[in-house]
């Protein structure tokens, strides 16, 4: 399996908050029933503030176009609903790249396993715009703009790497034997 | 080298002698709570993971509190409760809130000390990112999603990495307009919405000393608007006698060591803090209310976990005694019993729940209600372009409802003198 993360990226700014990404008004939807999962889906980044021209899924459309996400800092603020990063990754999102992030988005992306959050300390989202292709080599640890030389290199995650390749808090139990 | 009071916890909870920030260690927890809006999801995750009859790990570890979502005609929204009921029934849990019934209490987070769930020394998680405000009784409190709650309902247990402090040092007496919001929304302004990721926020001196427990719980409340894993207060005699009187659950107190490490130490005179609002649509966009005295305003709205306790309606009481509100007014208490404790407290003779009736207040029944939006039908939501003064604790866009709405968050003093006026005022007391 490659350990490549490619395709189009979508850009938003810093301090993009769970009420953004998606409103309280679809919280009456629970994750764990299959149907409701594709649902949140539909309203992924739905709340962005209408000064975003593209939306991040099509009106009427179940899936993005955009697998990845770039934001600023503190992407994922606000509350501690999981919602928040299912619905990103039932959108089809893979991987969101961000200078920082809120502690509780983070951990739970790394939780569920549901999308990648990928720290760098470059302002990608100065550098690329929405619909560019970017791809991240989760070996190599960089990431490769199309159309720019650079190599952007990813911050370190520390321990909490053991959980990501496990795929998530209740397979990284299973292998230390916790559960 | 000392250890903060959030590192002695941990510790305690690891089964460890010490611990120092960045360490990733497993601990035990006391009490796991979830909601209407989290509880059915962590309870898919539970059952997914531990098998459909898995049994949770401590019946008495769990308090389930309906409050988000309860007052709404919306069909998906009650299925979620009933799950809730259901999941009880099945595992005969004995920490359950019913909105159906007389154990209705309302906002989870107000309702947690109310019934003796919140005690110094243990260690909470609860599905929901305010859970940082249990802090203020000197206990380890912090939000988790699904998952992470799932894990913890089968196992008690959970990985986490022990935060960095950051103390915050409150001296002196404040003035009778500034309160303990006004505390929290200047420090949040001064240090940014995330200026205190994934750390411990300690809150101590004279001025944190002498407020009340619930007005400890508003400064704690809000550490997560700074990106904060917990907040937290060290546990006086105060804090002792409100959870005996909650509880006969024994508890332990713990105190920062004088040489504990802190990533930066901040201090304040309370003689120089004033009333503050955030203006939209950030925690950190901190305003002197002297300042935007000509702000036109919509509506106001009392209530939430942030300000809807006994004590931001007694605030709110005396601004509003013998006076009429020019603009919408909300009140909604966050619990049954602080519903109860307006219709008993009074101020100059006079009930606080007929002040807010012959202001012109709208009362409604305790709930999450607007504070978060919600359903189309939620009370008091802003479902157009309204600019609402709030005592809640975020002003997202689209927080309070649609996009085009606007929150100002407000102490209680400045919400409910805004209320007498339509635009942004200082309670002057
Ligand atoms: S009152 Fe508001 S902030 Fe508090 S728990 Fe309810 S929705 Fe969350």
């Amino acid at each position: 399996m490659s350990n490549t993360i490619k395709g189009k990226v979508f850009i938003t700014g810093d301090n993009i908050d769970t009420d953004q990404i998606i409103p309280a008004q679809y919280l009456n939807l629970v994750p764990t029933i299959s149907e409701e999962y594709e649902k949140l889906g539909s309203y992924a980044l739905c709340g962005l503030p209408d000064e975003y021209e593209t939306r991040y899924v099509d009106e009427g459309k179940m899936k993005t176009e955009y697998p990845i996400i770039i934001g600023g800092t503190n992407f994922g603020c606000g509350s501690s609903r999981e919602h928040a990063p299912i619905s990103l990754g039932a959108a089809g999102c893979k991987a969101v790249i961000a200078n920082s992030f809120a502690r509780i988005f983070f951990r739970n992306c790394i939780a569920t396993g549901e999308v990648y959050p990928v720290e760098v300390n470059d302002s990608l989202n100065q550098m690329v715009k929405t619909g560019d292709e970017v791809e991240i080599d989760l070996d190599n640890k960089t990431i490769k703009l199309a159309n720019c030389d650079k190599i952007i290199n990813l911050n370190d995650l520390g321990a909490v790497q053991e959980v990501i390749e496990a795929g998530g808090i209740f397979e990284y139990a299973r292998k230390s034997g916790m559960i | 080298m000392g250890m903060t009071i959030t590192e002695k916890i941990l510790a305690q909870a690891a089964g460890k002698d010490s611990v120092a920030p960045g360490d990733n260690i497993w601990v035990e927890a006391n009490v796991l709570m979830s909601h209407d809006v989290c509880g059915p999801g962590t309870i898919g995750v539970f059952k997914r993971e531990f098998g459909e009859n898995a049994k949770v790990w401590d019946k008495e570890g769990i308090v389930l509190i309906p409050d988000h979502y309860i007052f709404t005609a919306d069909e998906k929204c009650h299925r979620n409760v009933d799950v809730l009921r259901q999941f009880v029934k099945e595992q005969d849990l004995p920490y359950f809130y019913d909105p159906a019934n007389e154990t209705y209490s309302g906002v989870c987070h107000v309702t947690l000390p109310e019934k003796g769930h919140t005690r110094p020394g243990e260690i909470l998680f609860g599905t929901d990112s305010h859970t940082c405000t249990h802090g203020a009784l000197g206990m380890f409190a912090t939000g988790i999603g699904n998952t992470d709650a799932g894990f913890v309902m089968g196992t008690g247990k959970l990985l986490i990495k022990v935060p960095q402090s950051i103390k915050f040092v409150i001296d002196g007496e404040l003035d009778a307009n500034v309160t303990a919001k006004d505390i929290i929304l200047r420090i949040i302004g001064d240090i940014g919405v995330d200026g205190a990721t994934y750390c411990a926020m300690e809150f101590a001196g004279s001025t944190i000393e002498e407020l009340s427990i619930e007005e400890r719980m508003t400064i704690c409340n809000m550490a997560i608007e700074a990106g904060g894993k917990n907040g937290i207060i060290a546990p006086d005699n105060k804090t002792i006698e409100f959870v005996k009187s909650k509880t006969d659950k024994e508890f332990k107190c713990y105190e920062s060591d004088e040489d504990a490490n802190y990533s930066s130490v901040y201090h304040y005179n309370a003689e120089d803090l004033k009333p503050v609002v955030a203006m939209p649509y950030s925690p950190d966009k901190k305003g002197n209310v002297a300042d935007l005295l000509d702000y036109k305003l919509d509506r106001s709205y009392i209530g939430s976990c942030t300000g809807g306790k006994i004590e931001d309606f007694a605030m709110a009481a005396k601004v509003l005694y013998k006076k009429s509100v020019k603009i919408d007014t909300y009140i909604i208490p966050a619990t049954v019993e602080v519903e109860a404790a307006l219709k008993e407290l009074k101020y100059e003779g006079i009930s606080y729940m007929d002040i807010f009736e012959s202001a012109g207040c709208i009362i409604k029944p305790p709930s999450c209600a607007a504070c978060l939006g919600g359903p189309v039908d939620t009370h008091g939501r802003c479902n157009g372009s309204e600019v609402c003064i709030s005592t809640t604790n975020r002003n997202f866009p689209g927080r309070m409802g649609s996009k085009e709405s606007k929150t100002i968050l407000a102490s209680p003093l400045t919400a409910a003198a805004s209320a007498l006026t339509g635009f942004i005022t200082d309670a002057k007391l």
